[in-house]
């Protein structure tokens, strides 16, 4: 089958690969019908997240058929021929943080665990092709992929809803949903979000089903501005605007209720010193991660407010500015996306039409163009805001 | 889940190993204080060189009379070692350029060094052999009840499906079992085991018979976790490393390092109780076999070969 693999830093290319098999006795193998490069795939393309192989297969947010199931699984639960989505993190549905609805933090799922525990202290859920802390599990931009205890995992789609408009529940759109489930929105509540790419976009949608009165949008990209722009909310591009002055002027001196970072460790500033500093940190590798829209969220938000962070870091950063976060009884809050947890409630919002997902995707390629797809979503080309693969 | 090794506390009380620490003090004082005196004592002039490398070797047998006495360890006893050649070799080439003064002196010094050495030989040799037996803990909690958790583990036959080591576990009566495991370096190693406790639901303890590859004993306790999060369980297990410190050090090399097998053998069993079989992934597919995890394949589909070799 044809697979789009990582072959070294800022590189990807379509292989021949094997065609996936069962490996476990709960596995499925779906055959793709859409999958997506996410924002994410490009901390990896960079080579900002270690234990990267060549060959490794990228991927983690796809959709397919079911064309086999292993023996361990009822043919109540999941049968060849289903429509499925998957979600990007791995979950058994029986350890303890499985149980607590944590199903990125599940016990059981990462091959790696002894490695994944020594980044980050307790070990993580296994993602598909997101590297071999991870698990090192073959991603899902190719024709096939294995999905593992698919009983558990895989949901399925009975309507006839368009892949469009479920493709995103296997990863963004539970992850902004999350951004802003995490911001505990009150009546009345001002959030701002810190990035207007697919996952900012979907954290402001979702803001505003639950509620807040107004959503404000950073960014620099004019047309990820206008995007946000076109739905009613307010917006501020960093590159000629003092963000925290600007804040402070849309809420009366208050600062946002609540700030959701949904851009993660490789995040640009508009005052160049600054950038520069963590720049040169993160080459020399004393800093894994550049985090201004975090410090900028947190030096921003209200006394009293919450900050949600659904951008990814990996590792250690420099200068956490931990007195405005005590002093000002600020909540951090934070998680690689419990997709499983949202995934049925937000089919059901977009069944009823309250959240459009299609809003956001930009570019439809085949699979063997995924390289193509890659330089225009990482280099901002062509007003690039989401690309979907049809393999 | 945490792991520890037994201290190396029991050197605190060895009498030869405090004595070697205080003579190292005894030597170390004056040598550093009064260079010049000890050098001429020993009958080898007081020129510069002379005085700056007997404080030089004041200052080591300082370091290694703290270690010995604060901090006891054999890697101090084969410091000391090292440091006696070293002695042993100024002290010749003194012999040799001596001028004529002091000479019974200097090779009455060195004779002593000769004896100092053959006792650090012997302490750090039989000192190091008494600190290889290893003891491991590790635990992990399982979110299932007491007496289920116990009765997966119970069944020893099953052991192989999640310790990376074990090759094959046969009950061969009411109490007692035969052990294959692979060692580093390719080997084999068996050994008969008798079970020496065994309470449904609380604990199982076992230990090797006479005639052991190697001698072994672990035990492995089920407690009720708080908040009904299932089973904590608690592995104790203490062996005789074959090849003493050098092979210890040679199995880390070769990324076997005990404390992490274990735990991953740990998280193999909870991976089993929990979901029913340990997962796997394109990238690590040997499932149990942690050591075929370094180096890893691909995160990609396996080649019929590979898959071939990963399900056998």
């Amino acid at each position: 089958m044809k697979a789009n693999c990582w072959t070294g830093r800022n590189s990807v290319e379509v292989q021949d690969v094997p065609d996936p098999s069962i490996l476990n006795n709960r596995d499925a193998i779906v055959k793709i019908t859409s999958t997506a490069i996410c924002g994410s795939d490009l901390h990896l393309l960079d080579g900002y997240v270690p234990t990267m192989e060549k060959g490794d297969i990228m991927g983690h947010e796809f959709m397919g058929e079911v064309v086999e199931v292993g023996p361990g699984i009822s043919d109540g639960k999941l049968r060849v021929g289903d429509r499925v989505v998957v979600p990007f993190p791995i979950a058994c549905g029986a350890c303890a943080s499985c149980r607590a609805e944590l199903y990125s933090c599940c016990e059981n799922t990462n091959p790696n665990a002894g490695i994944s525990e020594k980044f980050f202290g307790h070990p993580t859920a296994g993602i598909y092709g997101y590297s071999h802390l991870t698990g090192g599990f073959a991603g899902g931009q190719a024709e096939y992929a294995r999905v593992v205890l698919a009983d558990a995992n895989a949901l399925k789609i009975e309507s006839d809803l368009t892949d469009e408009q479920v493709l995103f529940l296997s990863d963004i759109l539970p992850t902004g949903y999350m951004g802003a489930d995490m911001c505990d929105i009150q009546e009345g509540d001002v959030v701002a979000v810190w990035g207007a790419g697919p996952v900012g976009q979907f954290a402001m949608d979702s803001a505003r089903v639950l509620g807040a009165e107004k959503v404000i949008a950073i960014d620099k990209e004019p047309y990820r501005l206008d995007m946000a722009a076109a739905q009613g909310y307010t917006t501020i591009n960093f590159e000629d605007t003092d963000v925290r002055s600007a804040l402070l002027e849309l809420t009366g001196g208050r600062g946002p209720d609540k700030c959701i970072d949904a851009v993660g460790m490789e995040a640009t500033h508009g005052a160049s010193h600054v950038h520069l500093y963590d720049r040169a940190k993160q080459a020399v590798r004393s800093e894994t991660d550049r985090p201004h829209a975090l410090r900028q969220a947190i030096l921003s938000c209200r006394s009293g407010g919450v900050v949600s962070v659904i951008g990814v870091y990996g590792g250690v950063i420099d200068k956490f500015p931990a007195g405005a976060w005590m002093n000002r009884s600020l909540t951090l809050r934070t998680g690689q996306c419990h997709v499983h947890k949202y995934m049925k409630p937000l089919l059901g919002l977009i069944e009823r039409g309250k959240l459009d997902p299609t809003r956001i995707i930009t570019h439809r390629l085949p699979l063997t163009e995924a390289p193509t797809g890659y330089d225009l979503f990482k280099n901002k080309k062509d007003h690039c805001e989401k690309v979907v693969l049809k393999p | 889940m945490k792991t520890a090794t037994r201290s190396t506390s029991h050197l605190r009380q060895d009498p030869l190993v405090r004595g070697l620490g205080w003579a190292s003090a005894l030597l170390g004082v004056p040598q550093v204080l009064a260079p010049a005196g000890f050098a001429r004592a020993l009958g080898v002039g007081d020129a510069f060189r002379h005085r700056s490398a007997t404080t030089a070797v004041g200052v080591r047998e300082l370091a290694a009379a703290t270690g010995l006495l604060a901090r006891p360890h054999p890697a101090w006893l084969w410091g000391r070692v090292g440091g006696d050649l070293m002695d042993l070799t100024m002290l010749t080439r003194a012999l040799k350029n001596h001028n004529g003064r002091g000479l019974g002196r200097t090779a009455a010094a060195t004779a002593a060094v000769t004896a100092i050495t053959a006792t650090d030989v012997y302490a750090a040799v039989t000192r190091t052999r008494r600190s290889t037996p290893m003891e491991l803990t590790a635990t992990a909690t399982v979110a299932q009840p007491p007496d289920d958790v116990y009765a997966l583990w119970s069944d020893l036959q099953r052991l192989p499906d999640f310790m990376a080591h074990l090759d094959e576990v046969r009950v061969t009566g009411p109490r007692t079992s035969h052990w294959r495991a692979s060692a580093p370096f390719g080997k084999t190693v068996e050994w008969d085991a008798e079970t020496t406790q065994d309470i449904p639901g609380r604990l199982i303890a076992w230990q090797s018979v006479d005639g052991a590859d190697i001698d072994n004993a672990g035990e492995v306790r089920f407690v009720h976790a708080p908040g009904n999060r299932g089973t904590e369980i608690r592995v104790t297990l203490r062996y005789d490393l074959p090849g003493g410190a050098l092979g210890k050090a040679a199995a880390r090399y070769f990324g076997e390092e005990p404390h992490q097998q274990l735990d991953d053998d740990l998280r193999r069993f909870k991976q089993i109780a929990e979901t029913g079989e340990v997962v796997r992934s394109e990238g690590a597919p040997g499932g149990k076999r942690a050591r075929g995890e370094f180096p890893q394949h691909p995160a990609r589909p396996l080649t019929e070969d590979e898959l071939k070799e990963a399900l056998a």
